[in-house]
């Protein structure tokens, strides 16, 4: 992968001039590249990583990862039933995986109640889906490679030879 | 009056002018600092799961004088696969406390009272107390920035005498980060051969080598016989804490070290020991990457500082660069007293490293990317105050 990118999903702050430093490519040359990533789509955004468990003003929210099973359907396979379940915002993500069921999803609402109608409302009676299995998340420890926790401090001293 | 009860060996020996400025760098809150000479990384988790393991089974005994036969068997075939250096098992390799016991022990057993040790300046401190310790009169080769800060065949020609035994010898070099190519090290090894010259080579930053591959001192021809080669695994696997190094060099010399060896330390720690078979034995993975983020920050931190006046060398290895702060007008002390006062950033001193160089500060790159960055900003501002 370019180091553009790679440095760019590291720290979506660091700038075109520091790439240039760390990477040694021409700033010029780190501009036009991101512009291109950012056309072909490659480049899709730039977030911050928030870790909600300590934010204290937020919405409740609850997630729940669900398994889904699918008849997948004659040509179009499993991409248009997928299509049909990601569109809606409550679907976080939506992953189609091999083994004992197909899709994958990470559900958000506010709270059990709005989470369990949208599988009995929304996603169960749909066409194509043969059954659903809902597991409320509890905790999250790790996301993406991040450990959600403080950072640890430096534990070296200060200053040494 | 009380008659002091401390040897005169160690009454001698200089008291590190430097303490005090250390001193006030630990006793100061929310500093940044460039100044620490040990990775950031915290020693990947392979590493401190297997060692938490093998306490789990109760590996809590002393080992071998010599080391674990598990962790030299690892240690000869890295060095084989490596280098191709062969060093055998049993009676070429001695797993130490860290290259700091190792440097100590080679020192010890090599020297007799009035031989002389050379040392270059600037260097790692240890090496010059240490040797005086042991009873060396130390030779100083005095390094230029004209130079690069690289030994050249000619300084060593000029400082060799009669009574030279040794040479001390590091690269990549801490604090300035010169490491040598093969073609440089073959002319220095020329000149050390014709006089019959022992080699003590701390290898410790040998994975950190940016431009080009890393020679062995050893592998250069008919070097072995003259060498002895230290490493270990501080600052390539981000191990210091557990104090785990190695000599591996001809036998007489091994079977010495190790005698004193078993008598003031008897062994590494078999933890220390079982991390350090799973860090020969384990993933790369780790070191790998570490090395990459190394590099980055090298080309940063070169680019910033050269722009905003402190002129410096590339590095060639380590996570070192070794700038002079002639631009400020300063020296390298005043520089990193008023750097750390007015914007929290701390570095070394040139001197720390030899008194010629007051002229310089060591910069450590062995920082977080967000924290060098800042860092970089605060010495920019500090510079444009001036
Ligand atoms: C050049 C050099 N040699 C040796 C050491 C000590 O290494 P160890 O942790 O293996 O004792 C250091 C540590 O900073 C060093 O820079």
């Amino acid at each position: 992968m370019d180091v553009i990118l790679e440095l760019l999903q590291k720290d979506a702050r660091i700038t075109p001039q520091e790439i240039s430093k760390l990477a040694k490519i021409k700033v010029d040359e780190v501009r036009r590249r991101i512009k291109k990533y950012e056309k072909e789509g490659i480049l899709l955004g730039y977030r911050a990583v928030v870790n909600k468990e300590l934010v204290k003003d937020k919405e409740s929210e609850v997630r729940a990862l669900i398994e889904v099973k699918v008849a997948p359907q004659k040509d179009l396979g499993f991409d248009k039933v997928a299509e049909r379940i990601y569109s809606f915002p409550e679907v976080k993500s939506c992953y189609l995986l091999s083994g004992s069921y197909d899709l994958l999803l990470v559900v958000e609402g506010r709270d059990l109640k709005t989470v369990s109608r949208f599988v009995s409302e929304k996603l169960s009676p749909m066409e194509n889906v043969r059954g659903t299995v809902t597991h409320f998340l509890l905790k999250k420890y790790k996301e993406d490679g991040i450990i959600l926790k403080c950072a640890e401090e430096d534990r070296r001293l200060a200053i040494s030879y | 009056m009380k008659k002091t009860t401390i040897s005169h060996k160690v009454q001698i020996m200089p008291p590190s002018g430097i303490r005090v400025f250390f001193d006030l760098v630990l006793g100061m809150k929310d500093v940044i600092s460039l100044g620490v000479g040990e990775p950031d990384f915290v020693t990947p988790w392979h590493i401190r799961e297997s060692a938490i393991y093998s306490i789990e089974e109760g590996y809590t005994s002393y080992t071998s004088n010599k080391g674990l036969v598990k962790l030299r068997t690892y240690v000869s075939q890295d060095l084989k696969k490596r280098f191709g250096l062969h060093y055998g098992v049993e009676d070429e390799i001695l797993i130490t406390v860290g290259v700091s016991e190792a440097v100590d022990l080679a020192l010890r057993a090599l020297v007799n009272p009035g031989d002389k040790v050379i040392v270059c300046s600037p260097s790692y401190v240890s090496y010059a107390p240490v040797a005086e310790l042991a009873g060396a009169e130390v030779t100083k080769i005095i390094l230029r920035s004209g130079n690069g800060f690289k030994l050249t065949p000619d300084d060593l020609k000029k400082a060799i005498e009669p009574d030279t035994k040794a040479i001390m010898f590091n690269y990549p070099c801490n604090p300035t980060g010169v490491s040598y190519t093969k073609t440089e090290l073959s002319a220095i090894n020329r000149v050390l051969e014709r006089h019959g010259i022992l080699v003590i080579s701390d290898e410790v930053y040998d994975e950190l080598t940016y431009d080009f591959a890393h020679t062995p001192f050893a592998t250069l021809p008919g070097a072995k016989e003259r060498t002895l080669y230290l490493n270990g695994f501080s600052k390539a696997y981000a191990m210091t804490g557990w104090r785990v190094g190695y000599a591996c060099g001809p036998k007489d010399i091994i079977a010495a070290m190790t005698k004193i060896h078993q008598y003031t330390i008897m062994c590494v720690p078999i933890m220390s020991q079982m991390a350090a078979c799973e860090a020969v034995a384990g993933t790369r993975k780790p070191v790998e990457d570490m090395k990459q983020e190394y590099q980055r920050r090298r080309e940063f931190v070169v680019g910033r500082l050269n722009e905003m006046g402190l002129s410096c060398h590339k590095p060639q290895g380590t996570f070192y660069v070794f700038p002079s702060v002639k631009k400020s007008k300063m020296n390298g002390m005043d520089f990193a007293s008023k750097l750390l006062k007015e914007k929290k950033v701390a570095v070394v001193p040139g001197t720390a490293f030899g008194p010629e160089y007051d002229g310089h500060i060591r910069i450590s790159f062995a920082t977080g990317f967000d924290k060098l960055r800042e860092a970089m900003d605060r010495m920019e501002e500090f510079m444009k105050e001036l």
